[in-house]
């Protein structure tokens, strides 16, 4: 590889790049993001391969594998450029098809294009299609454009132009001046303004600095950061030493959890690349400025993500939050001024430079510009990653991209903000995704996950769900979090159980405001909000549980038990098969009935029992949790839901 | 050095720079809770007892005093009911493990089942062999609600002999543990 010594050198580099790639070309490619590749995509590449080996189309066709395209629900993906058909859920046994009828024919493989749930209308363009019509993808584009492991793609597609700019046309202030002007907020969870931070920690006289890329990401379901980094690590790397230059720091750490190896694979072929062409290390183009990168892998915990507690973790501490109040940007790792910034906002930089600080602006909302990325999950139609201007309403996401609510079920809420975060109910859906709207509403933004929850869920088992997920994650130094926490899933399992006290509803909306005040980092001061956002807005559902010991929406096992009519009873016997407790058999009539002793509320055979039957409901009993009495089955018995 | 002038609970009074609240408090005879502090050891910061409210130019907000670094014109309240609802509450939380803190703050019930009964987790005994002993025989163990105190057995044996975390530990964990391992 040739080093590049000037952003003259990579203007050529960048026009021979193109020049020998024709866009009218027929290009097929494959995403090859964690989503698809557990679906196959890697056979099907291969296959496209021999496919076009052996069809000779070698000197007709390109062939690429891609970075993740987000609509990971429906993977594999398969985009054939230029004309941009998408083809989802291909197997390696349609390759031979694609190629023939669609390569050479120019004809339509019907069977693996979009079809809409509603008229059934068939769509061909990927641009097309609802789940990505609606969406305003700025970031997330470029993954479908190139191989994540080829600079050159990304050379081709105008990246580390960015770099050139800033080095040989601006100088330092214009840069945080542009930034700033932006307000691009920080993406990671707080939404603190980015150029702010530069401009604190260019501020401090003390050397050296460093900065520092936060790709942990801790919430569970959550993976924005990983389909950027794994798809378009080039992007964030550029990012990245335009913030090194901003602030003067010549040393850069990328924090990657362990579990995510194929980031960690691209991130480091990428570094080794921009390296090998003098876009990362000594001299970067010829401008006199050096810059170094190294990767951290974290162990993963969930608080590690913390700005103070993963600078512990680079330095080989325990990663525990510090308790100073002093901001990591004046005294951050080895105490030195540091800039950590998440993925996103990051891979935002090269974009503000290159279209400036206006255009930027011109995307969102007053007060949070720009778009964000959210992992639309749940009881949802399409799932995947979902990128939208700020200030898009719920409704928007939820309906338009997420395709509403599968099997006919209602919508009940959604959950922002990752385990901390909380639920919004149906009557805001029409509240604009920014970062003060969701604050505002009790949730936040934190970190862009999104789970949509349907009329089956309980909410005092989705608050219960998230407690226990923090208090094991919680670092447990400081008293607030660490107790909070733990008498809060108390109360929450008595209360679930069908345990509850009168008073219980209080206690916990008084320990929350408590640890939202008195704890010692944003894990604690926001772990409440999965409790009192529940209270707010789904107050009647613990109060049923409390006072009834009821469980409406029929989820917690303690209050509800499984029955089947013998009316509708088909006598088929799969339930019986399945139960893994034996607990279903005969009685005299022939009929199947469940033993509710030893019946352990599994839904086995509510999961088996033929649709046309639908046999088996769930009807409210309390079972008390303790010692060994039996049933009330004699409660009177009044049906939630059937299949 | 530089001085600092800031007023607590109404009283003007005049500090290093890098001094904590806490310490300039009680150099000055103001007295604020503490639980996880001992003049011996690195302020951590994780009880939560000395919460007080500081503002600076209006803005008001609650900080732990023992990790605070005093500023200028600070005004800081080392009481009011707020202050006083967070400090009943962790009392309540640590109950029954904070005998003397029940006391003083009128706790003599709590609304919570308590898991502990020896131990709250302050984790003087932990900094103090760390800092002054520099054995490391105590240590943390587990994450959130999991968190425990254990001993290294290898080091064990030693603490028979120091027994000078004895008298810092609040819930008396320390004692009654080192004489099961020593046996
Ligand atoms: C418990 C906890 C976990 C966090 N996890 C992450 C994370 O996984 N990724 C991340 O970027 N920020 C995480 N944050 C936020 C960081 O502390 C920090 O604010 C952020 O990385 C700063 O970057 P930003 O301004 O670009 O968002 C977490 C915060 C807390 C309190
Ligand atoms: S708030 Fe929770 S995670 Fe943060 S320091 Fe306290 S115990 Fe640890
Ligand atoms: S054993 Fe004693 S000193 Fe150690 S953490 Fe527990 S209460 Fe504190
Ligand atoms: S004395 Fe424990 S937090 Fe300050």
């Amino acid at each position: 590889m040739i080093k590049l010594n000037s952003p003259h050198d990579l203007e050529i580099l960048r026009e021979s790049i193109v020049s020998k790639r024709d866009p009218n070309r027929t290009c097929v490619t494959v995403c090859s993001g964690t989503g698809c590749l557990a679906y196959g995509s890697h056979d099907i590449f291969r296959e496209f391969r021999l496919e076009i080996e052996k069809q000779r189309l070698g000197e007709e066709v390109d062939l690429r594998r891609t970075g993740c395209h987000g609509f990971c629900g429906r993977g594999p993906l398969i985009v054939i450029f230029p004309e941009k058909i998408c083809y989802l859920g291909a197997q390696k046994e349609d390759v031979a098809d694609i190629v023939s009828k669609t390569i050479v024919d120019k004809e339509l493989v019907d069977r693996l294009l979009y079809k809409d749930f509603e008229t059934g209308e068939q769509i061909t363009r990927i641009d097309d299609i609802p789940f990505y019509k609606y969406q305003k993808r700025i970031l997330l584009d470029n993954n479908a454009l190139i191989d994540p492991e080829k600079i050159d793609d990304y050379i081709a597609i105008g990246g580390y132009s960015a770099i050139a700019k800033v080095l040989f046309e601006w100088n330092r202030d214009d840069l945080i001046k542009e930034i700033k002007e932006a307000n691009l907020r920080g993406r990671g969870g707080g939404g603190f303004p980015m150029g702010v931070k530069w401009e604190t920690t260019r501020n401090v006289p003390v050397d050296p600095k460093y900065v520092i890329v936060n790709a942990d990401e801790g919430d569970p379901g959550a993976y924005m950061d990983r389909s950027l980094l794994e798809g378009n690590p080039h992007c964030v790397l550029e990012g990245l030493i335009i913030g090194a230059y901003a602030v003067g720091s010549q040393e850069g750490f990328i924090y990657v959890r362990d579990e995510y190896p194929l980031a960690l694979e691209n991130t480091k072929i990428a570094i080794e690349t921009a390296r090998e062409y003098g876009l990362l290390g000594e001299n970067i183009l010829g401008s006199g400025f050096d810059f170094e990168i190294t990767i951290h892998r974290g162990a993963g915990a969930f608080v590690s993500g913390e700005s103070s507690a993963l600078m512990n973790a680079v330095e080989g501490r325990v990663g525990e939050p510090r308790p100073k109040y002093i901001h990591t940007s004046v005294k951050g790792l080895w105490d030195r001024p540091t800039c950590l910034n998440n993925v996103e906002t990051w891979a935002n930089v090269p974009f503000i430079v290159n279209k400036g600080a206006d255009w930027f602006k011109s995307i969102g909302t007053e007060n949070s510009k720009g778009t964000k990325i959210f992992s639309l999950v749940g009881k949802i139609n399409n799932t995947g990653l979902v990128e939208v201007p700020m200030g898009t309403t719920l409704r928007e996401i939820v309906y338009h991209i997420g395709g509403g609510i599968p099997n006919a079920k209602k919508f009940k809420a959604v959950q922002t903000g990752g385990p901390s975060g909380g639920v919004l109910p149906e009557d805001m859906l029409d509240i604009p995704v920014d970062f003060d709207a969701l604050t505002e509403a009790g949730s936040m933004m934190g970190s862009g996950g999104m789970i949509v929850m349907d009329e089956n869920t309980c909410m005092v088992d989705t608050a219960r769900y998230y407690i226990e997920f923090l208090a094991h994650e919680s670092c447990g130094k400081c008293i607030p979090c660490r107790e909070g926490l733990r008498q809060m899933l108390r109360i929450l399992n008595s209360i679930t159980r069908g345990v509850g006290k009168e008073g219980d509803i209080e206690l916990l909306e008084e320990l929350g405001e408590m640890m939202q005040e008195a704890s010692l980092c944003a894990l604690g001061k926001t772990a409440p909000n999965p409790v009192l956002s529940t209270i707010r807005h789904f107050r009647d559902e613990y109060e049923a549980h409390i006072n009834e010991a009821r469980c409406p929406a029929g989820v917690c096992k303690e209050l509800i038990i499984y029955h089947i009519n013998p009316e509708d009873c088909l006598r088929c016997g799969l339930c019986e098969k399945n139960c893994p407790t034996n607990a279903i058999s005969k009685d005299e009539d022939e009929v199947y009935v469940i033993n509710q002793e030893s019946c352990i509320k599994c839904g086995s055979c509510m999961s088996v029992c033929p649709e046309k039957a639908n046999a088996i409901v769930v009807e409210n009993a309390f079972r008390p949790p303790f010692a060994n009495d039996l049933p009330k089955t004699d409660v009177a018995a009044t049906t939630i839901y059937s299949t | 050095m530089k001085t600092i002038e800031l007023v607590i609970d109404g009283k003007k009074v005049q500090a290093e720079e890098g001094a904590t609240i806490l310490e300039v408090a009680r150099e000055n005879g103001i007295y604020i809770p503490t639980l996880c502090h001992d003049d011996q050891l690195q302020p951590a910061g994780t009880c939560r007892m000395c919460m007080v409210e500081i503002s600076n130019n209006g803005r008001k907000k609650l900080v732990a005093s023992c990790v605070y670094e005093v500023e200028e014109n600070l005004v800081v309240k080392t009481d009011s009911e707020k202050i006083r609802k967070i400090r009943r509450m962790i009392v309540e939380l640590l109950w029954p493990t904070v005998p003397a803190l029940a006391k003083e703050f009128g706790v003599d019930k709590s609304r919570f089942v308590p898991e502990h009964t020896e131990c709250c987790l302050c984790g003087l005994c932990v900094r103090y062999c760390a800092e002054v002993k520099k054995l490391n025989a105590v240590y943390f163990k587990g994450r959130g609600i999991d968190r425990e105190i254990a001993f290294v057995p290898e080091l064990a044996d030693e603490c028979v002999y120091c027994r000078e975390c004895f008298n810092l530990c609040v819930g008396g964990l320390i004692v009654n543990q080192c004489g099961s391992v020593y046996s």
